[in-house]
């Protein structure tokens, strides 16, 4: 069993008028089963509405299952008791870089975590220094957070997960609100945990160029899991992609068109560089012949 | 306009004020505001005014700035010194023209109350100016917890500060972003009289008051996930200790007390 797991995972939104009568039943999560492995980089594609983010809370035991059963590092969400360890185990990144700082100063924002954990203080000042470092943000230690640019609060959100030592990181649409600098920092950063910190990532995000480096892709739709595979499998499937209104990059879209025209030119493409390598390919493949 | 109002404008310069304990400065301003209006002869202005002025050069605090900070009041001061002089009892009788009477008495007791009152905001700002929000806080819950016994809720009322000093810088810009958009759809908040100028202040408020809760939601939901679940078992990165400093400023300003009562 990996770090996570989730078996038959429903969940309703239930709402109610003032009578407290139901007057709606909302299915957000449709029999989700997963199994995350420790240490793997899962990206979590979905369209708005698409539950990927109420699957996000429940990792996290912010929400837990009307039906079904969440397991995180071996902890049932729905056991009361073990919701702590859960939360140490699993850190949550929200969307909203401005409503997840608590503190004035960074490294107060920092120490957040571990001080409500009851860390000893000589051991959080050590925490503090090393989180900080890990997501390249030490030089702002003293700084107040409202003078930060998005990408940079991101990561102070980063730094005050990572402090807590968890296992697993979920970032729930880490990049929605952020200019293109700032998202690339942001996936960087959860990349560069991964590879140097083993640290599982679950990624959620509606950005297809974001997924690129993950090791598995999951698609959700209406609270489905409808697509799971590597990023290339995920993106070869262009038609499937398009009905769950999922848009592919700009530059495997140009791929598509290039690879009507051109004989032998092989899909799917995921980055910029693949497309030029590949160009640069078919070109010399081409200029041999004509000789 | 809303950008000038600052609460707790920290002014980062290394002084021994600046690292003394913050519950030594809280009860420190405390004692002083008290004292201000306990002993309120002359002698006592002087021997206070001495006492502030000696703090204020130990701040290392420039006094310009700290003047600067009597601008946003100057209005009342300058509202309450009119109002005790021409509305005085007395029988050194100035000047008499209508209900305006001026009188010796009067014009005393007036510098007597702007002395008072410019000390009363200078005293209370030095608080801030060498006190980062963070330690303030801090200081606040730890001088609260024997009220805990009482069950006064003194850490979340302390965190409450905190977020508090936190996000206004977040929702005064948020305000200004509304304002704007809604100037941008006609909207008037500077002309018409005060009935309309409050009237119009409605749209502005209503969004800013949806976002706040919103806002509220949101970081409620990160502190619980980052395992906040209030001040049992908390821990802190950097407690507040009682040093050698600390305990000398508590025999000085024993001593002040002290000198006081005797002196006045």
């Amino acid at each position: 069993m990996g770090i996570i797991k989730t078996g038959k995972l429903m969940f309703d939104y239930i709402r109610r008028d003032e009578e407290d009568k139901v007057i709606a039943v909302n299915r957000a999560l449709d029999d989700i089963n997963l199994d995350i492995k420790e240490g793997d980089f899962v990206a979590i594609l979905g369209h708005n509405g698409s539950g990927k983010s109420t699957l996000a809370k429940h990792l996290n035991a912010i929400l837990t299952p009307t039906e079904g059963t969440v397991w995180v590092d071996g902890h049932k969400t729905n056991d009361e008791k073990s919701v702590w360890d859960i939360r140490k185990t699993t850190g949550m990144v929200f969307q909203n870089p401005d409503n997840q700082i608590i503190g004035n100063v960074v490294e107060e924002d920092v120490a957040f975590g571990p001080e409500n954990l009851g860390v000893p203080t000589n051991k959080i000042i050590k925490r503090v220094e090393e989180s900080l470092k890990m997501v390249s943000m030490e030089k702002y230690r003293h700084h107040s957070p409202n003078k930060l640019s998005g990408g940079q609060k991101q990561r102070v959100a980063i730094a005050g997960i990572m402090a807590m030592r968890p296992k697993c990181i979920v970032l729930d649409e880490p990049t929605a609100m952020l200019d293109p600098d700032g998202r690339q920092e942001v996936i960087s950063t959860a990349l560069r945990l991964n590879k140097e910190e083993n640290i599982t990532i679950i990624l959620i995000t509606h950005y297809m160029d974001e997924i690129v480096n993950a090791d598995k892709v999951i698609v959700m739709d209406k609270g489905k899991v409808v697509m799971t595979g590597t990023p290339r499998e995920i993106f070869n499937r262009p038609g499937e992609l398009e009905k769950y209104r999922i848009i592919l990059p700009q530059v495997s879209r140009l791929a598509i068109e290039l690879s009507k025209s051109l004989e032998g030119f092989s899909l799917p493409v995921l980055t910029v560089e693949e497309l030029t390598m590949k160009v640069m390919e078919y070109k010399n493949a081409n200029n041999t012949r004509s000789y | 306009m809303i950008r000038d109002i600052t609460i707790g404008q920290y002014y980062p310069v290394n002084s021994v004020l600046h690292k003394l304990d913050p519950r030594i400065k809280i009860i420190a301003t405390m004692m002083f505001v008290v004292e201000l209006f306990v002993f309120d002869s002359f002698l006592g202005y002087v021997l206070m005014a001495a006492g502030l002025g000696a703090v204020i050069l130990a701040s290392h605090v420039p006094l310009r700035h700290i003047l600067k900070g009597l601008r946003p009041v100057l209005f009342l001061l300058i509202f309450t010194i009119l109002l005790n002089t021409i509305h005085a009892t007395g029988d050194n009788v100035l000047v008499e023209w209508g209900f305006v009477r001026i009188t010796v008495e009067g014009l005393i007791n007036a510098a007597f109350l702007a002395i008072r009152l410019i000390m009363l905001i200078i005293g209370s700002s030095l608080l801030t100016f060498t006190t980062t929000p963070s330690e303030l806080t801090d200081g606040i819950e730890k001088l609260g917890t024997p009220l805990k016994v009482f069950k006064v809720p003194v850490h979340e009322m302390a965190m409450m500060m905190s977020i508090a000093l936190r996000f206004i810088p977040i929702l005064v810009e948020e305000t200004d972003k509304i304002m704007k958009a809604q100037q941008a759809r006609g909207a008037n908040f500077d002309t018409g009289s005060i009935v309309q100028k409050a009237k119009s202040l409605v749209p502005l408020l209503v969004p800013l008051f949806v976002s706040a809760f919103r806002r509220a939601n949101d970081l409620a939901m990160a502190m619980e996930a980052r395992c906040y679940r209030g001040g049992k078992g908390r821990t802190k990165m950097k407690p507040l200790r009682f040093g050698g400093k600390d305990y000398l400023t508590m025999v000085g300003l024993a001593m002040y007390l002290a000198m006081l009562i005797v002196v006045v």
